[in-house]
């Protein structure tokens, strides 16, 4: 039974390793081919099915004048929308989650659960639906096709987020916590910054992995609302065209979008395994 | 120069958790609250604390209000029941951590960390992770820095609770010694606890609690020898003691269809329905007793713990050896008429076998 099963498991996991991987390790042999390489025959070993060459990398940086893709300036656009936003959805959303987990809000018939909710509910709509009170809304304080624009944007999209999950992290962790900092001298402000903050380090992380993977992958809005100004990657990367651009260059963009990604999650996982917080409470 | 407490009500939702508590606590004593989960234990120490802001009523600690004071500048310690630590910082820093924010120098910091560590007997763990250590060490680590800040008021809140069978009875021992020794002669200290035997063990003014209301106070003996009525008889003894329901006559005291001598200390009580009370050790096997019948028997440690019934009345009685019964069997049992206790109808004590009353 239980040989079956590891043998199943590792099955699996093989399966869905090379499910996962071939792709990637095809468009990266791809993006080193030239016109050669890719339309003669099926090659897949650089020096040895094929001479590998830089040019599909180059056209990323070439301004289109000289025939290239320019995607450092879109790239960069991204980066900044990206981090941004996410920093100051973390910053705000855990402020709002930490007075959602402590504090009770009484206003009318509105309760805690109902702030949060309120806050989860605008991820529960279709985007589509934000798109046109978007438009106006950016258009009426003048930030359609700005960075600034889609910053104001993206928050809206992934303070939820962050929300949501550090609620769920400080619900985890325990009152007697912070009441023992205050105990112990510190203010309110210092519990929060000095005891509740160091330990919810693990709950951060995950919030900000989930902002800066939904803020980097975003092509909806940042399509709608930009036009000629502002582009951000996923716009620019789908704009490619792949009668005019070449396959190589294709996958090397495609290559150079989703690396941040794959760094995000390499750093991520090594703090998730950590569990930190288990000595806080029995 | 006392800590006061004047009918502190708190009252968050349609129960009280504290209802018309006073308290009077001196500099030097060690106080204990007993009452049974729920009984407003933690609440009346976290409004000690300045957690809690009561409802009603003051507190006053060296003349000044003490409700005025945020819980950070009081200068309180509390060791909670769940082993409570700051899992992001290593033991030394854990112990530190109170200090520092008081700015004291580092020597003096030293000094008092390496006396708490001393005391609650970790030296050698101030490197460690608190996550690497036992529930038994968590705790240890929780006191030490409750003793190191020298706070004037010392809380400690069903500190043993958590902790198993065997740790609790190590811990309460050197509790005994660390309260005797790591104290200064101006901390109050007050420890609260749903079990009997601490109460009795730590030997301090007691405080009953139940439904947040006080039920009675005293030292240690006096609440066990004379409850002031049938809730604290059940809360501070363990097993709860036995409640029979009777009457005396002139010649006798009757329940159950069981007829006993009248013992001394209810020689003058007049004739009439009582509720007796006697203690589950008090009960023994007896050939020539009277016939009860078995529901449960537990066995713990040395001890068997006979679930008795009889008519109307279940009894526990406490023997004091290891014994297998058979569920529904019959035993014979014998009332040490001598230790009886009773209340009135309206639960107050009338006579004690140690010759107190409720007046």
């Amino acid at each position: 039974m239980s040989k079956l099963y590891t043998f199943l498991k590792y099955f699996f996991i093989t399966f869905w390793t090379v499910f996962v991987v071939a792709p990637f390790l095809w468009a990266v042999s791809t993006s080193f081919k030239d016109f050669q390489s890719v339309n003669s025959k099926v090659t897949y070993i650089p020096w040895l099915d094929f001479e590998p060459t830089l040019e599909g990398w180059r056209v990323l940086i070439k301004s289109p004048a000289k025939g290239g893709v320019d995607i450092v300036e879109p790239y960069f656009n991204s980066i900044f929308v990206t981090c941004t936003a996410s920093l100051i959805s973390i910053v705000l959303g855990t402020l709002a989650a930490y007075a959602l987990s402590r504090f009770t809000f009484k206003a009318g018939f509105v309760r805690n659960n109902d702030i949060t909710f309120f806050f989860i509910s605008q991820r529960i709509m279709p985007p589509i639906v934000l798109s046109i009170p978007f438009f106006i809304f950016l258009s009426t304080i003048g930030l359609l096709d700005s960075l600034l624009g889609l910053v104001v944007v993206y928050i809206v999209l992934l303070m939820p987020i962050a929300v949501w999950i550090m609620v769920d992290f400080f619900n985890r962790v325990p009152k007697e916590l912070d009441e023992t900092a205050l105990i112990d001298g510190c203010n309110p402000y210092q519990a929060f910054y000095k005891v509740v903050l160091p330990n919810s380090i693990p709950g951060l992380i995950v919030a900000g992995m989930f902002c800066i993977i939904f803020g980097w992958i975003d092509f909806f809005f940042a399509f709608i609302l930009t036009f000629t100004e502002v582009q951000l990657l996923p716009v620019k990367v789908v704009a490619l065209n792949s009668s005019i651009t070449p396959w190589w260059s294709l996958s090397a963009s495609a290559l150079v979008s989703v690396a941040p990604l794959i760094i995000v999650a390499f750093i991520v996982e090594r703090y998730l395994s950590k569990g930190n917080l288990s000595g806080a409470l029995k | 120069m006392n800590l006061i407490g004047e009918k502190i009500s708190y009252r968050p939702d349609e129960q009280f958790h504290l209802n018309d508590v006073s308290f009077n606590f001196k500099k030097g004593n060690l106080y204990t609250i007993l009452g049974r989960t729920l009984s407003g234990k933690t609440t009346l120490l976290k409004t000690i604390a300045g957690l809690l802001n009561p409802d009603q009523g003051s507190i006053s600690f060296e003349e000044k209000d003490f409700i005025k004071i945020p819980v950070w500048e009081r200068n309180v310690a509390m060791v909670y029941q769940q082993f409570i630590n700051y899992p992001h910082l290593n033991v030394y820093e854990n112990i530190t951590f109170p200090l520092e924010q008081r700015k004291l120098s580092p020597e003096q910091i030293k000094k008092d960390v390496d006396e708490a560590l001393k005391t609650v007997g970790l030296v050698g763990f101030e490197n460690r992770k608190i996550q690497e250590l036992s529930g038994g060490q968590q705790q240890r680590v929780a006191l030490a820095r409750s003793l190191a800040k020298k706070a004037k008021i010392l809380l400690l809140d069903e500190p043993l609770v958590n902790l198993d069978y065997k740790l609790r009875e190590q811990l309460r021992e050197e509790f005994k010694r660390i309260f005797s020794e790591g104290l200064s002669q101006d901390t109050i200290l007050i420890y609260s606890t749903t079990d009997p035997q601490e109460v009795m063990e730590l030997n301090g003014e007691v405080i009953v609690l139940d439904e947040g209301k006080v039920l009675q106070k005293g030292p240690a003996k006096e609440i066990f020898e004379n409850p002031s009525n049938l809730k604290v008889a059940e809360i501070s003894n363990d097993p709860p003691m036995n409640v029979l329901k009777g009457s005396k006559n002139s010649k006798n005291l009757n329940f159950e269809n069981i007829s006993l001598e009248i013992p001394n200390h209810f020689k003058n009580l007049e004739d009439k329905d009582y509720n007796f009370g006697i203690r589950a050790s008090e009960i023994k096997l007896d050939e020539n007793g009277e016939e009860f019948e078995i529901e449960l028997a537990e066995i713990s440690g040395s001890e068997t713990l006979l679930h008795l019934k009889r008519g109307n009345s279940k009894i526990i009685a406490l023997i004091e050896e290891v014994m297998n019964f058979k569920i529904h069997e019959k035993v014979k049992i014998n009332f040490n008429a001598n230790k009886f206790y009773a209340f009135a109808e309206d639960e107050k004590l009338v006579s004690s076998p140690y010759g107190g009353t409720n007046g």
